[in-house]
């Protein structure tokens, strides 16, 4: 199917945000914020971080100056949007006493209507994976469903990719094709930018319309073909996804786990700044004088020990099985799950790693011992 | 069974919200162990399980834990839970009185081949409080006698005083094409019984194992000696079943602590057919 596809100048790209205000939403962006980029509210284009790019390495994350004049010469905000939609902390039920038994009070989930203005095609992939985990199955997670119902999403194409990102050997990116309203690619080679916008939805083709937009000339869709191609084609790290399955069974014992747990700190970064990881707990929370309880649900981290615990002790005790898990899980056991695997190719996990894990590397090291211990046949 | 086609529409309610249940009565099983029996709304189908599912049961302002449930299925108006009390919120559940109220959420999970069994003998092997979750089985099999060839079943407990539903358990015993043997790990000197581990037990069962289902919970150790003596004996695998146990925060499938290999154990178990979770029972730390 060709979609809808507009040529958008910086005043009409202003306007989109204005609309979006207009219609109720309320706008995030990527935003610097304590040195990082961050999602927060967005009032107009100026909160954008224009003269900013970053630098992402292994273990390594910062913002530097930039000349190129656009809006979006960056990659991701150090959180995925999991953080806007599946909350890091929301409260699930609340409770009363009352005549000796306790009454249940009804909680309907916040259903703010939110636009997220620069989700990057890793970001919408990971939104694809979380409904899968969150709305596919038997029980529907309320809290999530309200909010990613009322989401609007404008992403932005990657015309070019962080040294960390893996999302072309994902097909995740670095072009977004599925799961935006408005999907833009930025032009700013020559002075004021200028923006390709294309239609993922009814409600993006009227707003672009709304805002002025020019139908797109074929060579503009051709050039951003082209820069995400290029984009693609400039990404080091990959993951063979298909591989995970077989060789996370093969290599359940290997020793590599030993070596990655002697770097590894246990302290559940790459599972926080994950876009798809979706573990939570929940906690209790009472009233000072007892009348009233809560239940609160917090992201949790398979690195954590206390995540297994049952009575007599946890299962995962070794740092080496924690890792191995989010390893297995996120690559191999997602796919048996829900089929498809649990990575985007983001590079999030490389990056706020502080000593600086690589889940592509170690993934390799693994495909080369499972390819020494056996070697193909003729 | 009704209940099949409560298994099937998801519930109404959300799936975190737990449902104010009143208390009847808490009987002292064991010195630890006790068993609850709360009644929930008439017709609610917080109340609608099939033998082997668990619910999660709350204790205002001090967490969830999930249990099986160890009444019997065809009894709607209440629902048992046996309890042993080993950490905060056990310990406030068998603390509570008859009228109190703790709340209840589910029944979720996978539930024992009471399906599949028929026509077959059925061997239940229990280790410690998992003859709690087999206890539903049992009712329904006694319930549907004609259905079923031999029943055994098998308990395995540390010592005399941990012996669950100890007069129930001798009167199943004395039923007609019924053998209930049960060993204890420590005997004492009053003791007239069985000493040794549940799976000692095997050699006093008569049973064609081509034409037998097996029922097992317990402690995982306990289950993998078991599973793996039983398919020595000739025991088709895939007739073989286990209960497994895993942290479980949500019971449905949303927090990721139950994860055992590729299953999620609170959705894909806790009841799993042997061929299923024979590969991942001898990862350690899987």
């Amino acid at each position: 199917m060709r979609r809808k596809s507009y040529r958008l100048d910086a005043t009409g790209l202003a306007a989109l945000i204005g609309r979006l205000h207009e219609q109720g939403y309320a706008v995030y962006g990527p935003r610097v914020d304590d040195d990082a980029l961050h999602w927060r509210r967005i009032r107009s284009v100026e909160d954008l971080p224009r003269g900013w790019t970053q630098e992402l390495a292994p273990a390594r994350a910062r913002l530097v100056p930039d000349s190129s004049g656009g809006l979006f010469h960056h990659w991701t905000c150090a959180e995925g949007l999991k953080a806007m939609l599946h909350l890091p902390l929301v409260r699930v039920m609340a409770a009363r006493r009352e005549n000796g038994a306790f009454r249940i009070l009804h909680n309907p989930p916040p259903a703010a209507k939110c636009a997220f203005f620069g989700a990057r095609p890793c970001d919408l992939a990971a939104l694809a994976i979380l409904d899968r985990v969150l709305l596919g199955d038997r029980y529907v997670d309320d809290i999530y469903r309200a909010r990613r119902e009322n989401a609007f999403l404008v992403a932005v194409h990657c015309t070019e990719s962080a040294p960390t990102c893996f999302c072309a050997s994902l097909g995740t990116g670095p072009r977004a094709r599925s799961g935006f309203d408005i999907a833009l690619a930025e032009f700013a080679e020559a002075g004021e930018p200028e923006y390709f916008a294309e239609a993922g939805s009814p409600a993006g083709i009227d707003l672009l319309e709304a805002c002025g937009a020019q139908p797109a000339p074929p060579e503009m869709a051709r050039q951003v073909e082209q820069a995400c191609t290029r984009a693609a084609g400039a990404q080091k790290r990959s993951v063979n996804a298909h591989a995970a399955p077989a060789l996370i069974d093969a290599l359940f014992e290997s020793p590599h786990w030993d070596r990655v747990a002697r770097r590894c700190l246990a302290c559940g970064n790459c599972t926080m700044v994950c876009p798809t990881c979706f573990c939570v707990n929940y906690e209790d929370r009472n009233s000072l004088d007892g009348q009233e309880a809560e239940r609160w649900r917090l992201w949790d981290s398979c690195f954590s020990q206390s995540f297994t615990y049952i009575h007599g002790g946890s299962v995962r005790t070794s740092l080496k099985s924690r890792y191995r898990q989010w390893l297995s899980h996120k690559l191999a056991r997602w796919q048996a799950q829900f089929g498809t695997p649990g990575c985007t190719g983001c590079g999030r996990c490389i990056v706020w790693c502080p000593v600086g894990i690589d889940i592509t590397q170690e993934f390799q090291e693994l495909q080369a011992a499972a390819a020494a211990a056996a070697p193909p046949r003729e | 069974m009704s209940t099949a086609s409560h298994a099937a529409a998801p519930p109404a309610r959300p799936v975190m919200e737990p449902v104010p249940v009143q208390i009847r009565s808490v009987v002292k099983e064991t010195h630890d162990t006790f068993t609850l029996t709360v009644a929930p709304p008439p017709g609610d189908p917080v109340s609608a399980f099939e033998p082997g599912q668990f619910s999660m049961l709350y204790v205002f302002g001090v967490g969830e834990l999930p249990i099986s449930i160890s009444g019997d299925p065809a009894v709607r108006e209440s629902l048992t839970y046996t309890v042993r009390s080993v950490g905060q919120v056990t310990y406030q559940l068998v603390t509570r009185r008859p009228g109190d109220y703790i709340g209840i959420r589910g029944p979720f999970g996978t539930s024992w081949p009471l399906k599949e069994a028929r026509g077959k003998s059925v061997l239940i092997v229990a280790g410690g409080i998992g003859l709690a979750p087999l206890r539903p089985a049992i009712y329904s099999i006694l319930r549907h006698r004609g259905d079923y060839n031999r029943l055994v079943i098998l308990y395995g407990s540390r010592s005399p005083r941990d012996l669950l539903y100890r007069k129930e358990f001798a009167a199943w015993g004395l039923l007609p094409d019924t053998q209930a043997l049960c060993t204890v790990d420590y005997g004492g000197v009053s003791w007239r019984g069985y000493v040794g581990v549940v799976t000692t037990l095997f050699r006093h069962v008569r049973m064609q194992p081509q034409e037998t289902v097996a029922m097992i919970c317990g402690p995982e150790i306990m289950m993998r000696y078991a599973a793996r003596e039983l398919e020595a004996r000739g025991l088709p695998p895939a007739q073989i079943y286990l209960s497994m146990e895993r942290n479980m925060k949500c019971g449905a499938g949303f927090c990721g602590h139950c994860q055992l290999g590729p299953y999620f154990v609170c959705k894909h178990g806790p009841v799993f057919a042997y061929p299923e979770i024979k590969p991942y029972l001898d990862l350690y730390e899987l």
